[in-house]
């Protein structure tokens, strides 16, 4: 190799061309260039006139040099130029090229890659055995010595393990070495335990060569949960300057797909070891990620697995539907609140179905007796779908007929009348101990305080399947714990009450781990040694060297015992496995780890990546080449004045691809019309004509809002209600035609909630006038038929006291195109009492979810393109008369969706006047 | 229903040529009445009076032609003469070769539009001075505006197939004038054949050589290859620049040649350079005419 500065040549004889460069250069000027054609009329007066010089024109000199110029780049090109030349350490010995290949090494892989692939080619040249050895992944004994481009293809197949070598193996693989060698060995930058040892083997045998990068190997330890805070630490090897460290949390959204659900930076101080991130979440939100990582970090130490310690179960309480103030002591929700609240996300409700809404793991029911019917088979799917229900016994449990006769399906047992009371004043017997909990039972092993007696309790009806279904029985044999499987899920009865009155076993810390091990609770910290070793583990997900999740569930299962010892290999690598007591997240990093710098001793050499990299630089010489070659190219075509036309075809060109079209798709349009104004939105029904006059008469009824009041309505919106979200819409006007299709399940899933969050929906069949003489009509068949489905709560004729009848204006009749007919609006309460010195009744309810007419509003409403009425209402006077009435009712009706029931709360008038002192 | 496709050909021909034939008529009309005050308005004065001048009758004179009022108020016999009543025939030549459509510059029009838009507003000059214009080869001398359409046609039709024009040996009335415009760079025998025999018939005229500047300076250079425009000639050279002298030597000769042929038959010569305004050689070539309208 020839070396010029930097730059060194391989084939350096190919310079020689370097010579004809001249030679070149007197061609091109000997040639002409190509003639350049004219059409020219007065060629008819040069005919026959002879060149006087038979020299051409020369190129000019500039052109010359330029194609000069990409001749020697094309020369220099092909006698592969490389910038900095590695010096050449000219060695016949074997060569041991060793790589720690642990998680710390793979975030600079593809450097420590193409560093050994280097390698490779260099002993190939000098015709030196190699050995390629990954430490992670070695022989048990030392394999020889081959050609290196034995070792080139297998290359790619040498990965970094996401943990670090075994010491041991590796004591025992090196005494297996021959005698004479050289090593060169790629650090991973952190000293291990097997380092040293490793390190004076080799210096026996040979000069050993090491190679760094200049990046240090960060690490993540386990989350951990700490009064609801998630505490995340990142670990580095000291001495190094402050640095800050990005650190995300991955997991599934609500859809299923995995994205970044969290992130947030750590800060290490000058020199720290640590860097600690505090986040703080939603408990839905930390349920939900299953991983963290440090940002730009691509290796198994900077991810760290989440399992159950960071996971908390949501459990449903059913909270009484009378408050017995001030016995808190007493109250059985007092128990479970501080047995539970620690350790698990508590919600609380008087409502079944707002509890079943929030999706919990488990619904406690304390002395519930009866469920609604509704209630029950609502339950009862819950349970059924995988979900927990715990109840608790007590007085009204035992005074009611629940599961006497016959089994009831939310009850693990029949009970029998009454209960009974062991110990108390009037009774004969002692209060009862436990008995030991049986082989099989979910609590065995758990010990059973002395000051646990149970003191009443509900019987169970002795069936034949008891014994099976009784988990924990009192001393004498009855049953205190009774468990039933039903679907995927299970009906969980304790026959006494969660406070202390029947019992001392709320008092004590069995209670707080029996509920634990009913995983109603979870663990609020990570399974012991112990715990872990009795069991065996399926590995779920398992990590690779570079950090990435891979399913692991067809991997054998793993003794429990290997897992406590974090004997890492490629059977156990880092992952999630699950037993019987849940899941357990094995993490590269760890709280207690400390990451520590390699050091060489000065007999090793030290390589290390930022040393000027050798580089080709052919491809460098062969763009120059390339563009001065284009550059002749247009020169070439300007010197014969051909150069406009082209330029010009290039310019249209870029032009034409700057002007290209960009598609953008829009999904979000209606969103931003919708929520930019206040907006009256319509059903489309389908039927051209009825929407036509539905969209007029919600412009009508806007135009007259406008006008009145200080609402001011956008244009009015259609809705599909298949297909458009309607949460943005306060007021939804559907009119009901007769063959209007019945809305698909996603449809009344959006509809429902739309309800339930508070829209309004006003249906119309537009029939008053056909009903007055028929008792039904095709479109209120219709209507019965959609609004089956609906949630929709008892209704009533609007009452005289209705607010509808003074929001904005006092009326009592709610015309539109027809009069007559009822209106229909959400029934009152029944104990709604007429408020004092008022005209009407306390009534302080939500706005009314849906208004059921048909009186055709939106026909009296409706107004052509000039603003003017588009359908004749009655007769003359009393027409416009009944047209007013209906803007007027079109007002109060948006008023009333719009602001709610605020004209209610003038009953409370008086006694605020009173307190203002008047 | 959609008309045949040759009917649809014909018809988009017939649009696209009726397109440029108002823009020229009109373009014609506008140059012509840039030229027409100063020279025109003094033939005019005493127009509709056909009364030239009296003159004294001679032996040879009809009785019948003395003038017996203007006589009686003399001693001597007047004869009345009135002026000619015959308008005089212009007749036109404009060369319609591939030569003509050269343009040395895409801002300059080529010569054949140049000379269709000069012969054409000479046409209007001439029509409305109540003389009668025909245009070579086919077109006989009529007056009156109606003239103008035909003229105008011939003037747009398509270009001749060959590379040089030469001026047709039609017969052309006796005594009439002629205006030949060409770049007159085909073979010169014809042109001066034509220019003979028109002489000889007692017949005046102007030739309007309508050149290219490009034509005129040969601002060539490098190794060139020269083609005709319709590809008949062909001259390769190496260095272009180097017959530059040359060339102009030879367009002189041709010049000089033109020059010696009218002074040879009393024709006049004119030089019209495309990058020059029209309204100059039309005046130049209105006067010439009107010139010779005198002189009969």
């Amino acid at each position: 190799m020839l070396t010029l500065g930097p730059i060194g040549f391989a084939t350096p004889a190919l310079l020689l061309a370097l010579l004809a460069l001249p030679v070149l250069w007197w061609l091109l000027r000997a040639i002409p260039p190509a003639p350049v054609i004219h059409r020219f009329p007065g060629v008819a007066l040069l005919i026959g006139l002879k060149d006087t010089e038979t020299e051409t024109d020369r190129t000019p000199w500039w052109l010359l040099a330029l194609r000069a110029l990409a001749v020697a780049a094309l020369i220099l090109a092909f006698s592969g130029p490389v910038l900095n030349p590695q010096p050449v350490i000219v060695s016949d010995r074997p060569l041991l090229v060793i790589t720690d290949a642990s998680w710390a090494s793979a975030r600079d892989w593809p450097q420590r890659e193409a560093r050994m692939a280097e390698i490779l080619r260099e002993a190939q040249r000098m015709g030196r055995p190699v050995d390629l050895v990954a430490l992670t992944d070695l022989p048990s004994v030392h394999s020889g010595f081959r050609a290196a481009d034995y070792w080139a293809d297998r290359l790619p197949a040498i990965q970094p393990a996401p943990f670090v070598a075994d010491a041991a193996q590796i004591a025992a693989w090196a005494e297996t070495l021959p005698d004479r060698f050289d090593s060169y060995w790629l650090s991973d930058g952190l000293d291990h335990p097997y380092r040293a040892a490793l390190l004076d083997q080799l210096q026996t045998r040979g000069a050993v060569t090491a190679f760094e990068t200049s990046r240090v190997p960060l690490a993540l330890a386990p989350p951990v949960l700490r009064d609801g805070v998630v505490e995340i630490t990142a670990h580095r090897p000291d001495g190094l300057p402050a640095q800050e460290v990005q650190i995300t949390a991955t997991g599934r959204d609500p859809a299923g797909i995995e994205r970044i659900l969290a992130s947030g930076s750590a800060g290490f101080a000058d020199g720290a070891t640590k860097a600690r991130m505090d986040l703080t979440l939603q408990p839905e939100l930390r349920n939900r990620i299953a991983r963290f990582q440090i940002g730009g970090e691509r290796s198994a130490g900077a991810v760290a697995l989440t399992d159950d310690a960071l996971q908390r179960r949501k459990v449903a309480l059913l909270t009484g539907r009378e408050g017995r103030e001030g016995l808190d002591l007493l109250s059985p929700f007092f128990y479970l609140r501080q047995a539970l609240s620690p350790v698990a996300e508590l919600i609380e409700s008087p409502s079944v179905d707002d509890l079943l809404l929030t999706s919990p793991d488990v619904v406690i029911l304390v002395d519930v007796a009866r469920l609604s019917e509704v209630e029950s088979a609502q339950m009862l799917d819950f349970v059924n779908d995988g979900g927990m229900l715990l109840r608790f016994a007590g007085p009204r449990l035992a005074a009611s007929d629940v599961a006497r006769s016959e089994e009831d399906p939310l009850m693990p047992v029949r009970l029998r009348i009454g209960g009974r009371t062991v110990g108390g004043a009037m009774s004969w017997g002692e209060p009862q101990h436990l008995r030991d909990f049986a082989e099989g039972s979910p609590f065995e092993g758990l010990r059973i305080p002395d000051e646990v007696t149970i003191s009443a309790q509900v019987l169970a009806q002795p069936d034949p399947f008891l014994s099976d279904r009784t988990i924990a029985s009192l001393a004498d044999g009855t049953p205190l714990i009774t468990r039933k499987f039903s679907g995927n899920g299970q009906v969980v009865l304790i026959h006494t009450t969660a406070n202390s009155e029947w019992s001392g076993l709320p008092l004590s810390g069995l209670f707080v781990e029996m509920l634990e091990r009913l995983a109603v609770s979870t663990r609020p910290a990570a399974p012991d040694v112990d715990e872990l070793a009795a069991l065996q583990w399926q590995p779920q997900r398992a990590l690779d060297g570079f950090g990435q999740v891979l399913d692991a569930s067809s991997a054998p299962v793993v003794e429990g015992d290997k897992l406590a010892d974090r004997a890492f290999s490629q059977t156990l690598p880092p992952g999630i496995y699950s037993s019987a007591a849940g899941s357990f997240a094995l993490n590269v990093g760890q709280a207690d780890m400390q990451l520590l710098r390699a050091g060489w001793p000065a007999s090793v050499s030290v390589e290390r990546d930022s040393v000027a990299q050798e580089r080709e630089l052919a491809s460098l010489f062969l763009l120059i080449a390339f563009g001065a070659l284009m550059v002749d190219l247009l020169a070439a075509l300007w010197v014969s004045g051909r150069l406009r036309r082209g330029a010009v075809a290039a310019l249209g060109l870029v032009a034409m691809l700057l002007a290209a079209p960009q598609a953008s798709a829009d999904d979000d349009r209606l969103a931003r019309v919708a929520t930019s104004e206040v907006v009256l939105a319509h059903v489309l029904t389908g039927d051209a004509r009825v929407d036509q006059v539905t969209e007029a008469g919600l412009r009508g009824l806007g135009q007259v809002l406008r006008l009145r009041t200080s609402v001011e309505p956008g244009a009015p919106i259609g809705v599909d209600i298949e297909r458009d979200e309607l949460t943005f819409f306060p007021f939804l006007y559907w009119p009901i035609t007769e063959d209007m299709p019945i809305p698909s399940d996603s449809a009344y899933a959006r509809l429902n909630s739309y309800l339930r969050g508070g829209g309004m929906i006003m249906f119309d069949t537009r029939d008053a006038e056909l009903a007055g003489l028929t008792r039904t009509t095709p479109e209120a068949r219709r209507l019965q038929a959609i609004a089956r489905a609906l949630d929709i709560p008892p209704l009533e004729p609007v009452p005289d006291d209705h607010v509808l009848t003074r929001t904005f204006y006092l009326m009592q009749e709610f015309p539109g195109r027809h009069t007559g007919r009822d209106v229909w609006v959400e029934a009152g309460p029944p104990d709604a009492e007429l408020a004092e010195g008022m005209p009407f009744r306390n009534l302080n309810d939500g706005v009314t979810p849906v208004i059921i007419g048909g009186h055709d509003w939106a026909a009296a409403w409706a107004v052509d393109e000039s603003g003017l009425p588009m359908f004749r209402i009655g007769q003359g006077i009393t027409g416009e008369r009944q047209r007013e009435m209906a803007y007027r009712f079109g007002v109060n009706l948006i008023t009333h969706v719009l602001t709610g029931n605020y004209k209610s709360d003038q009953v409370h008038v008086p006694a605020l006047l009173e307190r203002l002192g008047q | 229903m959609t008309p045949a496709p040759g009917l649809a050909e014909f018809r988009s021909r017939a649009e696209a040529l009726a397109v440029a034939l108002p823009a020229l008529l009109a373009q014609a009309e506008h140059l012509a009445a840039s030229v027409l005050p100063g020279v025109h308005g003094r033939r005019r004065s005493g127009a509709g009076d056909e009364f030239w001048q009296y003159r004294q009758a001679t032996a040879s004179d009809w009785g019948a032609r003395i003038d017996w009022r203007r006589s009686a108020r003399a001693d001597v016999h007047f004869v009345r003469e009135t002026e000619w009543q015959a308008a005089q025939a212009v007749t036109l030549w404009v060369d319609h070769s591939q030569a003509m459509g050269f343009s040395g510059h895409k801002s300059r029009p080529s010569k054949a539009a140049r000379a269709q838009l000069l012969a054409l507003a000479l046409a209007v000059l001439l029509l409305k001075g109540g003389e009668r214009v025909g245009l070579m080869p086919d077109l006989p001398a009529r007056s009156g505006r109606a003239q103008l359409d035909p003229l105008a046609a011939h003037l747009c039709g398509a270009a001749d197939a060959a590379d040089y024009g030469s001026p047709p040996l039609a017969e052309l009335p006796p005594h009439s004038q002629a205006v030949f415009l060409s770049d007159f760079l085909g073979a010169p025998e014809a042109v001066r054949q034509a220019v003979g025999q028109a002489a000889d018939r007692g017949v005046r005229g102007v030739l309007l050589h309508v050149l290219d500047p490009a034509e005129e300076a040969f601002p060539y250079q490098g190794r060139s290859i020269f083609t005709s425009m319709a590809g008949g000639l062909r001259h390769e050279t190496l260095r272009a620049a180097d017959l530059q002298a040359r060339y102009r030597a030879r367009l002189a000769e041709r010049k000089e040649m033109l020059a010696s042929l009218a002074r040879a038959t009393g024709w006049q010569v004119l030089t019209h350079h495309t990058d020059q305004p029209p309204a100059t050689a039309l005046m130049g070539l209105w006067q010439l005419v009107d010139a010779g309208r005198g002189r009969i």
